[in-house]
């Protein structure tokens, strides 16, 4: 609160006026809250009572947790989920709306201002679940954690509910007023002092806005600012073709790639089509299976699916990138790569023998020069117009967002700005240290927030406006094709959020205009004559037509590269790498509980980011995991525990940024540690020469699975003489279809003691394909918000309690520094003969007439043997209870299909029966057969690369039963004779013969 | 103290009793005034760690389970573990009373008043684990076949369901034996306490009893009858438990050598504890006349018989593991005895195994105190072996991404050692208000009255 006073202290005279005022109504209004009879209620009866669960963490959490729900409803008061007038029982049923029948709207997510299309699950009115948008460039019809957890976003208890100055509760209108006096003093010269910070825009609506705030104020500037920006991308391309251009790739026809630091199956406003089209490209039966090189400093999804992956520190890819650029006859000075040699000569070999439909990929996280260098060498194979297109960028007002933002801090340090209005984004975490933007903040005389939660931005600023969510108002996002969808609200603010476009409307002297008309005004006259129709067909198909950017030919100027020939470098020492956390990203998810406790993909860490090191590091510094480190680079350091992962370069330290906030909600704060303090603005992806000292301090860190057993390659080398996950190169396989089968043991099917269960209908069966799985997590939330299951916090997930119904079991293979690693999704196998039914003593988990094994939680004491007896383990137990009960926004959330599990209870994937259920009560009521394809469960839908495939097995022509006919599918376990109906797709490789060892 | 055991075994009481001084003696503990100030202590003690398992299993009911260490994978710990232990513990009092009767072992009569006792208080302690530990146990009834709405019957492909049958009848047959056998005494007493209240409620239990030769006849057949139902459940219950874990797959648990091997440890694990008990007792209550060295020696050699069937039983399972071929068993010894629990696994080895070869030695067999300590850690050694059989064989099973650690909380340990407590205390108070030698067992037993020790 003191840093809030001394923000306040610089601005000065204009504050007295309004201040007693706004004092008194405050009070005033906190009485009448005070006053409520529930209130009264609240603290009467339920203080006493709780009062003792102050004894127990467990209870005061809870107890917590309810008290604040119940600050936070009772300051939104009537909630306006409904709009008030029409809170009376329907006496005449609304259209569509059937009680108990979902809807389904499409919309879009916006993601650092780039578009992900989706279909929302809607319940009476309440959005529960997210599904991707068929129809949609980026989707497909399938989704990623992101968008999965956005749900949970949208109902954060923790969002912010009130508009507040410098702290305290203020209205609206005192907002206006305000910012109406600034405003006029900002027209008297031109806006010379108003700013507009953003995240990339990429709406046409509201570039639109923005251009009309420019012209209205022409001193004043608009800068943008994404802490994981793509100025590398659009620089890269200016060097050699003098324009930013975007570079799409169709990884669909690509044959050979090479990925440099790339992580393009997981990162980028693409990859949910790029896994699409690389799984699609990977699949066997389609003749040539692709091939994927990849160079990297720290594993990273797309690394992990490989065939050759090759470990090397950041600063050295751009080596690679010159060797392999020399290599195909194209200038531009190349330093060798010792220890790499090999493997840039097998992939250039492979690159020449596939001009056209190869393709070379640089990450967001290489320097310009690399970029260049993969556009050069994509012009030099025939890449461009097959495997590359180019169109223009994405962004409305393409910019180098670090020069923007320096330019931004620059002015306000120097005075000039007297107006910020920051929307969305939270600068004073994540700016690059160098620009020490919280101090120049407060220079500026009147600083706007608009944000979905107070943080540490808003803190820092006068006015902090709630925001709304995407899925609370209108608007219009690009995808990374330039596809335009309309984002089309399911639910009216819920904590009274206020959208960018009302807040520029205000800024434009419109303060009444809402989102939904600045969007429509803007696209009806793009649509022209016939905008109605358009527009009913566009928010209907979430996507408006024809609005692809076409591509571009843009010239290549290979003699950019010559010039930039001598800029090679190689700093010694040790390097840390910055990048985005795989589940909170930047940090603007921090405060979102599933992507949390949601495991990291290749560390399994929750709760948590951590350095990340090699193992050879490891050995060398003689650290373990959870020794606190210091990492310091010159006068700036951060602590940070330290986590040892195979596959990371050698002299590579990795940080996760987004953790460790400060201010922005329960979930987030106090979480990991914050690696921005480190980062400064030159050196946005990695900086060399950094020192790690030990403190002698330990953290603990809350892993999934096989907390200390990497080191030691124990829980890998049994995975492997248990044949867990089978792979086999695909030339072995095509000369020997048996090699999968011939790995395990099978057991004959008559060999139990109890008669064989009878299928005369459905068999429900699954198969994953490991071949296709990248581990990216989407299905494991998708399961989450589909079967409402809980989050439990860090230190339940450390004692081996997480509740998800999906695993993904990470193994590492071959040696500890240069391992390959695999991911195998693993559920309720679902097994014909269950260990899990014969044990429980009350017959509250059996064996469906479909061979579901289903779970009655109602029956459920709890006794756990069917857990014990699993031999997968992919029960899960309500130790305590887990589920939040109380909090009314959480209850909204819910998936009104599937009980909520209390305390004491087993429960397991059930293989979405509610889905099934959905499907047989459509089909029985048109009286026909439930059609393959009809049912698919949440973990199916949501998979970017189509890996699980759900179906009835009795079906022959089903496409589960055709899968369960291939020669790569076997059960895991099999020996056990569980018979699993769950099944997988060996992985195939497809190894150059002539990289021999791999 | 006997000096030529060569000749003539020794006694089973020593000599210089009649009827009158072995009813005075043993009537007058529970009569007499004077009551140790030792006992006040111990109950003090008890009774404290009593009430420290009340509260935590209050907490564990408000809370959940959650506040025990189980987890997923592993889903059973300290409550099943200190189940198995008690029932185990348990069984020597059965064997005593039931199997040591009809094989017309006249020297058990002084030990086994107690030692059903022992029986009856370790199966209650028992009991409370089962209910305890389920994750919602005011539902565990559904675990009883009864008519309901439901139309419900329990699951009886399920070992737990056995268990429920075979726990709940060692219960009552322990109960019913326990009793039978005091109906005598208790008449006694009720004749022999001077005061009013005493004599009403030791009449009450001691059901009209007037010693006819009736009565003597009908007692002495409802008696045997009753260690004859009891024999077999020296048995059975124990292979039933040993069900709970050798009808599931898991490396570790799935063996044909739990049934026998658990039942021999059942009653390893006994007779230590019924050594445990009767040594300071016998001291403080100086009745070595009635429980005499030849009582502490045959107990050492039972105890020796049965460690030796339990050491037999781990070396079949290391066997069995290597001889199988099977990756899962020889990986879950390997990781038994090199694992994150070696020293579990070690320790219980040392105190199973090792320990009890002392007993092979006749100065050992003499030394009261000796024996007191091996007792002792045999009774840890039987808790470890439970508790590695329970925890090691969950913690890493087949799949290594499932893997695991466990250790219990402090809430698992205040329950534990609170069924200490409450074990101790009903000890303490079964000495102090009932007569814990049988009074008219020990008087067939004076030389010279019946020779044959028959009833």
């Amino acid at each position: 609160m003191s840093s809030l006073r001394d923000a306040r202290k610089p601005k000065g005279p204009d504050a007295p006026p309004a201040k007693d005022l706004r004092g008194a109504r405050y009070w005033r209004s906190l009485e009448e809250w005070a006053d409520t009879p529930e209130f009264r209620r609240f603290v009467e009866r339920e203080f006493p009572e709780n009062a003792s669960q102050w004894a127990d963490p467990v209870g005061r959490r809870r107890f917590l947790k309810l008290m604040g729900a119940s600050l936070a409803m009772a300051g939104v008061g009537a909630c306006t989920v409904q709009p008030p007038e029409r809170i009376i029982p329907y006496v005449k049923q609304p259209e569509e709306i059937v009680p108990g029948k979902p809807l389904y709207y499409a919309t879009a997510m916006p993601q650092w201002g780039i578009g992900q299309g989706l279909l929302v699950e809607s319940h009476m009115g309440r959005p529960t679940k997210i599904e991707g948008n068929p129809d949609h460039p980026a989707s497909l019809g399938a989704s990623n954690h992101f968008s999965q957890a956005s749900i949970l976003g949208l109902y954060d208890p923790d969002r912010s509910d009130v508009i507040r100055r410098a702290g305290r509760i203020d209205t609206w209108d005192n907002f206006l007023a305000e910012l109406a006096s600034a405003l006029e003093v900002e027209a008297g010269r031109g806006g010379r002092g108003l700013r507009l910070l953003t995240g990339t825009i990429t709406s046409p609506s509201l570039a639109a806005q923005i251009e009309e705030l420019l012209t209205l104020y022409p001193g004043s500037k608009h800068h943008q600012w994404e802490p994981l920006n793509r100025d590398n991308v659009l620089e890269g391309a200016k060097l050699v073709f003098g324009r930013p251009v975007e570079t799409r790739y169709r990884f669909d026809r690509a044959k050979v790639i090479v990925s440099l630091d790339s992580d393009f199956l997981a990162w980028g406003p693409a990859s949910v089509r790029h896994a699409r089209d690389f799984a699609g490209a990977r699949r066997s039966e389609d003749g040539e299976m692709s091939r994927l090189y990849v160079v990297e400093p720290t594993p990273s999804l797309t690394g992990g699916v490989a065939d050759h992956r090759l470990a090397l520190e950041s600063h050295r890819v751009e080596a690679v990138a010159r060797r392999l650029a020399a290599n195909l006859g194209i200038e531009g000075g190349a330093a060798s790569v010792e220890s790499a040699e090999q493997w840039i000569a097998g992939a250039v070999a492979d690159l020449q023998r596939h001009r056209g439909d190869s393709l070379v990929v640089a990450g967001d996280g290489q320097p310009p020069i690399v970029h260049a260098l993969a556009h050069a060498i994509n012009h030099r194979l025939g890449n461009v117009g097959s495997t590359v297109e180019y169109t223009r960028p994405l962004g409305a007002r393409p910019v180098n967002q670090t020069e923007s933002l320096g330019s931004l801090v620059d002015d306000m340090r120097s005075g000039g700005v007297d107006l910020l209005v920051i929307l969305d984004g939270n600068p004073v975490y994540d700016a690059p240290v160098d620009f020490d933007f919280a101090a120049a903040l407060q220079s500026v005389k009147l600083r706007i927030h608009l944000s979905q939660s107070e943080d540490e931005t808003s803190q820092g600023c006068h006015w902090h406006i709630p925001g709304a969510h995407f899925l609370e108002s209108w608007g219009d996002v690009r995808a990374f094709d330039g596809t335009v969808s309309i984002i089309q609200p399911l639910i009216r603010p819920l904590y009274g959020g206020r959208s960018s476009h009302e807040l520029l409307g205000a800024l434009l002297g419109r303060p009444g205009l809402t989102a939904e008309q600045a969007v429509r005004d803007h696209w009806a006259a793009q649509m022209g004559p016939d905008s109605e129709k358009q527009w009913r067909k566009s928010v209907h198909d979430g996507v408006v037509a024809g609005t692809a950017f076409p591509p571009l030919t843009p010239q290549l100027d290979e003699a950019a590269l010559r010039a930039e020939a001598g800029s090679t470098t190689s700093p010694s020492g040790m390097e840390v790498l910055f990048r985005g956390d795989p589940c909170v990203a930047d940090g603007r998810y921090a405060n979102n509980g599933w992507l949390q406790e949601l495991p990291k993909p290749l560390t399994k860490l929750t709760w948590d980011n951590a350095a990340l090191i090699s193992p050879a590091m490891a050995r060398e510094l003689s650290l373990e995991n959870g020794d606190v480190v210091r990492l310091s680079h010159g006068e700036r350091g951060v602590e940070a525990p330290i986590w040892v992962l195979p596959g990371q370069a050698a002299r590579s330290v990795t940080v996760h940024l987004g953790s460790g906030h400060r201010r922005a909600g329960r979930v987030a704060e106090g979480v990991g540690f914050d690696a921005y303090p480190l980062r400064e603005s030159d050196k946005l992806w990695n900086a060399a020469g950094i020192q790690i000292e030990k403190t002698g301090q330990r953290r603990f860190l809350a892993c999934t699975q096989n907390h200390h057993l990497i080191e030691t390659g124990l829980a890998s080398q049994q995975a492997h003489d248990r044949h867990l996950v089978r792979e086999t190169e695909i030339e072995e396989y095509r000369s020997n279809p048996e090699v999968i089968h011939e790995m395990g043991h099978e057991f004959p099917e008559e060999m139990t003691l109890y008669p064989p269960h009878e299928y005369p209908g459905h068999a429900w069966g699954m198969v994953i394909d490991l071949g296709a799985c990248t581990g990216c997590n989407a299905c494991v939330v998708a399961c989450q918000s589909e079967n409402n299951i809980p989050v439990v916090g860090k230190q339940m997930v450390e004692m081996g309690r997480e509740m998800h119904w999906i695993r993904i079991d990470r193994y590492f293979e071959g040696d500890l520094d240069d391992p390959r690693y695999v991911h195998q999704p693993m559920i309720c196998q679902h097994c014909e003969n269950a260990p899990c039914e014969v044990v429980c003593p009350v017959a509250a988990t059996s064996h469906s007439a479909e061979g579901l094994n289903e779970m009655t939680y109602n029956r459920c004491v709890g006794t756990r043997y069917c857990s014990n007896n699993c031999p997968y383990k992919v029960r899960r137990f309500n130790f305590l209870l887990y589920q939040d009960w109380d909090t009314p926004s959480l209850k909204l959330m819910r998936n009104p299909d599937v009980t909520v599990r209390s305390r004491g209870v087993m429960e397991k994937c059930t293989f979405c029966v509610q889905r099934i259920n959905a499907a047989r009560i459509v089909a029985r009521n048109e009286d026909r057969k439930i059609e393959d394809g009809e049912i698919v469960t949440a973990c199916e839908a949501a998979c970017p690369s189509q890996a699980i495939t759900f179906g009835d097995i009795n079906d022959s022509a089903s496409r589960v039963a055709r899968l369960k006919a291939d020669k790569l599918n076997y059960g895991i376990l099999n020996e056990l004779n569980t018979r699993p109906r769950t099944t997988y797709l060996a992985r195939l490789k497809n190894s150059n013969p002539e990289l021999a060892d791999g | 103290m006997a000096s030529r055991p060569e000749l003539e075994k020794p006694p089973v009481i020593e000599p210089g009793h009649t009827y009158a001084t072995v009813t005075d003696k043993i009537s007058s503990i529970v009569l007499g005034r004077h009551t140790p100030i030792s006992w006040f202590i111990g109950f003090a003690i008890s009774f404290t760690l009593f009430m420290v398992m009340m509260y935590a299993i209050t907490y564990t009911l408000v809370v959940g389970t959650g506040v025990w260490g189980i987890n997923i994978p592993v889903g059973w710990g300290f409550a099943i573990i200190n189940f198995v232990w008690w029932i185990g513990i348990g069984h020597a009092g059965t064997l005593i009373s039931a199997i040591l009767l009809l094989l017309r072992q006249d020297w058990r009569t002084s030990i086994n008043r107690f030692a059903e006792a022992m029986t009856l208080f370790a199966v209650a302690c028992a009991g409370i684990f089962p209910l305890l530990h389920t994750g919602r146990p005011w539902l565990a009834y559904w675990l009883l076949p009864y008519p309901n709405t439901m139309g419900m019957w329990p699951q009886f492909r399920s070992p737990l369901v056995w268990d429920v049958f075979a726990v709940s009848t060692y219960g009552t047959v322990s109960l019913l034996f326990w009793y039978v056998g005091l109906i005598p005494d208790l008449a006694t007493l009720r004749d022999r306490s001077k005061r009013k209240a005493a004599q009403i409620i030791y009449g009450i239990g001691a059901m009209g009893w007037r010693g006819s030769a009736i009565h003597w006849h009908r007692y002495e057949t409802a008696y045997l009858l009753l260690a004859g139902l009891a024999t077999p459940l020296v048995v059975s219950v124990h292979t039933v438990v040993s069900f709970d874990f050798a009808v599931s797959l898991i490396p570790g648990w799935h063996t044909t050598i739990f049934p026998p091997y658990f039942v021999a440890g059942a009653i390893y694990s006994g007779f230590a504890m019924v050594m445990t008990l009767a040594i300071p007792i016998r001291k403080i209550y100086g009745l070595e006349d009635f429980i005499t060295m030849r009582h502490l020696r045959n107990m050492a050699k039972i105890i020796l018989a049965t460690g030796l069937i339990v050491a037999y039983g781990y070396t079949m399972e290391t066997f069995m593991a290597w001889y199988s071929g099977s990756l899962f068993e020889s990986f879950m010894l390997e990781n038994r005895m090199t694992g994150p629990y070696w020293m579990m696994y070690w320790a219980l080895i040392v105190c199973n195994v090792i320990t009890p070869q002392f007993l092979w030695f006749r100065r050992v067999r003499n030394s009261v105190v000796t024996l007191f300590v091996i007792s002792l850690i045999v009774n840890v050694g039987m808790w470890l072996e439970r508790y590695v059989i329970v925890v090691t064989s969950l913690h890493r099973d087949f799949l290594p991404s499932s893997w695991g650690m466990y250790a219990g909380t402090f809430w698992d340990w205040a329950i534990y050692v609170g069924t200490l407590g409450m074990f101790l205390s009903l000890l303490f108070l079964f000495v102090r208000v009932l007569p814990m030698i049988s009074i008219f067992e020990m008087r067939t037993l004076i030389p010279g009255e019946k020779k044959d020790g028959g009833h």
